[in-house]
């Protein structure tokens, strides 16, 4: 594996070797010092054109730990806002000959194009509404832990699908682990045709009870303006998953930051079977896995340059 | 009137071309066999018996196995001039426009500022006088500065010289303007091109709404923005009894709404570009803007499939490329935020040669018929091949195969939505208002004297 741009382009067997991977890093996170040396001498940059927390600090604690260098650029206070294109930005950040690109942008297929213009490995930090490729491997990873497998489970992924990066790649790695999905919102923000990915489609949480996980999905309050749903009041109303929706077995999800009291009811999100705050913390061992398979993981390719190959890889569990 | 008379070009002496055993298809004018075709003075002075023509001091073309066509006329064309030269100008567009076997374009007004006064339309016409190999006319825009409020000086710009009026690149959003207009024709004539969509339907979109762009996450562009717009227009202009043509249809409801509106006798012409009719949204899939974004944008193969049956049912008259060049800082941009438009001029042929003809979704001579369906619209005059004619030929080998983008372009811009492609059919020699106009490098001549 080069890049990480989509789920997509996964199969099951890499998903999974990445999630193998993330736990042992797991264990690494157990110990006093949570550094290991694996990508000591090594270059990440994090490239963010859009606001973020959790995948931005997860992505660079990642990175840390795997003793990389790290330069963070974020669009604002940068060349951006002087007007420098992406292709300029990427050529000026590939002089310091970076071994990865971590990349946000506000546009669908950023971070392919970026993989075109760079010989650095490149993820896909969220590109636009299309796909946000390690949030879908961190729910996948947080699933996998609770349930074993999630073949065969049934999951409900509810909310604004149509603006949403994260359904649509936990939609594609749910299914390519072979859980059911079923996309659940007004029909406003269900997107026209998603049905055809192999999904089941629904306005109602009426049959909620048959999902084995619930994911919940944020809503914007800037919807409201492009007459997407009639008031947050009545979407809360329709579509919120709160404790009397819920029943005990099921596992409840969100990828955060949380409207409380909009998609989810305080109470669903403070409850035993919430996994919101797991999913954060699976957030950093994913990512650390993810630089790794890029980095150290299987045959390099010599594609950063012939003269200077990367280091072997250092076995896991030996601190820096 | 012929395309010399209407349009403007390079003016020089007319051909004397012998193009010897060439096969000769010109379905309109009933011709189908294989000729020596004797052009003196830049006229088709005679379809003679093969091996029979007299060159008399004419340059002998051995045609033999090579296929001469009526040269292709083309209505919708983006030259970006004034404003945008470093995309595109009147020489260079013309120069593209030979390559494809083109012997008449007209150029869209929407340009930086827009066409939208008789000084702007003089111009251009001089430039083309100046420079332009292939005769080119210009429309104007319909409202001023395309604002879609105030209309131009109509009767002032047909008196410069415009063909027509469109706002192309913008709908015009007023039902109000848009009827203004078309009762204003009565008094200036000049058939209003119309882009047809609803911004209220197709706002912040970059593709066709579909199960691809579902997949993709990129917003969508309604069938139905373009649909309902082409509507509302038929019925205003049958109701003011105006002459509408619909500029590059793309969706199976678009080919629905101008069918009926030609049943009911309204004026409305058609024309689908080539990308539309040989590609469908399959291809965002790539998020290559450079090749696939344009507007409107690909759709599904059922759209693909109606304007094919539009083109042989005559709802679709012609083939019109929408020639839109752009440069690589505007398209080396993630999908969303790439300009929209692809060029066509040099492979329209070609490609539709290859992707509708060889598989035999369509005939060759039903192909030939469109390519030059797109002058009738704006009162000029079809090319044609019967003697008599004004010399404007296309002669093609269909069995050449090429890269295209290989050996560079003739536009200034390479933002072919066939770049890289392998196309089968190429254009060696074109013959535009008796002159000829382009030569492909490779294809050596034989001279005589």
């Amino acid at each position: 594996m080069k890049h990480l741009l989509a789920i997509e382009q996964l199969s099951r067997e890499e998903i999974e070797s990445i999630l193998d991977r993330a736990e042992s890093f797991a264990e690494v996170g157990r110990r006093d010092i949570k550094k290991v040396p694996t990508l000591r001498g090594r270059t990440v940059v994090t490239l963010f054109y859009e606001s973020s927390t959790r995948t931005s600090s997860s992505f660079e604690l990642a990175a840390k730990r795997l003793s990389a260098d790290l330069i963070s650029v974020k669009a604002a206070g940068s060349s951006v806002e002087k007007g420098e294109s992406l292709k300029d930005t990427v050529a000026t950040l590939s002089a310091y000959d970076p071994a990865a690109i971590v990349i946000r942008h506000p546009y669908a297929g950023a971070a392919q194009m970026v993989a075109g213009w760079t010989e650095a490995a490149v993820v896909n930090a969220g590109d636009g509404k299309h796909e946000h490729p390690s949030q879908a491997l961190l729910d996948v990873y947080t699933l996998r832990r609770r349930l074993g497998s999630l073949e065969g489970k049934r999951i409900w992924i509810v909310g604004d699908v149509l603006h949403s990066r994260v359904a649509r790649s936990n939609l594609i790695a749910f299914q390519q682990m072979g859980a059911e999905v079923t996309l659940c919102g007004p029909p406003t923000l269900i997107p026209r045709g998603i049905e055809q990915l192999g999904c089941a489609v629904t306005h109602a949480l009426d049959d909620l009870g048959e999902a084995d996980v619930v994911y919940a999905l944020r809503m914007q309050h800037e919807r409201m303006s492009d007459s997407f749903v009639p008031s947050l009041r009545e979407y809360a109303a329709t579509f919120q998953v709160d404790s009397r929706r819920l029943n005990p077995r099921q596992l409840l999800m969100h990828p955060g930051p949380v409207n409380r009291g909009v998609e989810l009811s305080g109470e669903a999100i403070d409850s035993p079977q919430s996994l919101i705050a797991e999913q954060v913390a699976s957030g950093l061992v994913v990512r650390m896995a993810i630089l790794y398979e890029l980095l150290a993981g299987g045959e390099r390719p010599s594609a950063v340059g012939d003269g200077d190959a990367a280091p072997a890889a250092t076995p896991i569990g030996q601190p820096a | 009137m012929s395309t010399s008379e209407l349009l403007d070009y390079r003016p020089g002496a007319g051909a004397d071309l012998l193009l010897r055993r060439a096969t000769v298809l010109d379905p309109v004018a009933g011709i189908d066999a294989v000729h020596d075709i004797v052009i003196r003075n830049g006229e088709i002075a005679e379809l003679a018996a093969p091996g029979d023509g007299q060159a008399d001091g004419a340059e002998v073309i051995e045609a033999e196995g090579l296929h001469a066509f009526p040269a292709f006329f083309d209505p919708h064309v983006h030259l970006r001039t004034p404003g945008q030269e470093h995309k595109e100008d009147v020489e260079t567009g013309a120069r593209a426009a030979a390559a494809g076997g083109y012997c008449g374009i007209i150029a869209m007004a929407n340009t930086e500022p827009p066409v939208s006064t008789a000084a702007d339309v003089t111009a251009l016409r001089e430039q083309a006088r100046g420079g332009a190999v292939v005769p080119t006319g210009f429309l104007a825009t319909v409202t001023a500065g395309m604002n879609g409020e105030e209309l131009t000086e109509m009767v002032d710009l047909r008196e410069a010289g415009a063909l027509g009026f469109s706002d192309d690149g913008l709908p015009i959003r007023s039902a109000r303007v848009m009827r203004r207009a078309l009762q204003y024709q009565r008094l200036c004539g000049g058939t209003i091109a119309l882009h047809e969509e609803d911004p209220e339907l197709s706002g912040g979109g970059a593709m066709h709404e579909g199960a691809v762009s579902a997949a993709l996450g990129i917003g969508g562009i309604p069938s139905v923005s373009e649909s309902t717009m082409i509507a509302r227009d038929a019925a205003l202009a049958g109701y003011e009894e105006a002459r509408i043509h619909v500029q590059h249809l793309s969706a199976a409801e678009s080919v629905e709404v101008v069918r009926a509106a030609k049943a009911a006798g309204v004026q409305i012409s058609a024309e689908a570009s080539p990308h539309h009719l040989c590609l469908t949204d399959a291809e965002v899939r790539s998020l290559d803007p450079h090749r696939f974004k344009m507007n409107p944008p690909l759709r599904e193969e059922r759209d693909r499939q109606a304007l094919i049956e539009g083109l042989r049912d005559g709802t679709v008259e012609c083939v019109a490329t929408d020639h839109a060049p752009h440069q690589p800082e505007e398209k080396d941009v993630p999908f969303e935020q790439a300009a929209f438009g692809v060029t066509g001029l040099e492979t329209a042929f070609a490609a539709l040669h290859t992707e509708l003809v060889l598989p035999g979704t369509i005939g060759l001579g039903l192909l030939v018929e469109r390519m030059a369906g797109g002058a009738a619209p704006f009162g000029i005059e079809r090319p044609s091949l019967a003697p008599g004619s004004e010399a404007n030929v296309a002669l093609c080998d269909l069995g050449a195969e090429w890269t295209v983008g290989e050996e560079g372009y003739e536009s200034r811009s390479e933002n072919s939505w066939c770049h890289g492609r392998t196309l089968t059919g190429r254009v060696l020699v074109t013959v535009a208002a008796g002159q000829v106009a382009f030569r492909l490098r490779s294809f050596s001549l034989g001279v005589a004297s």
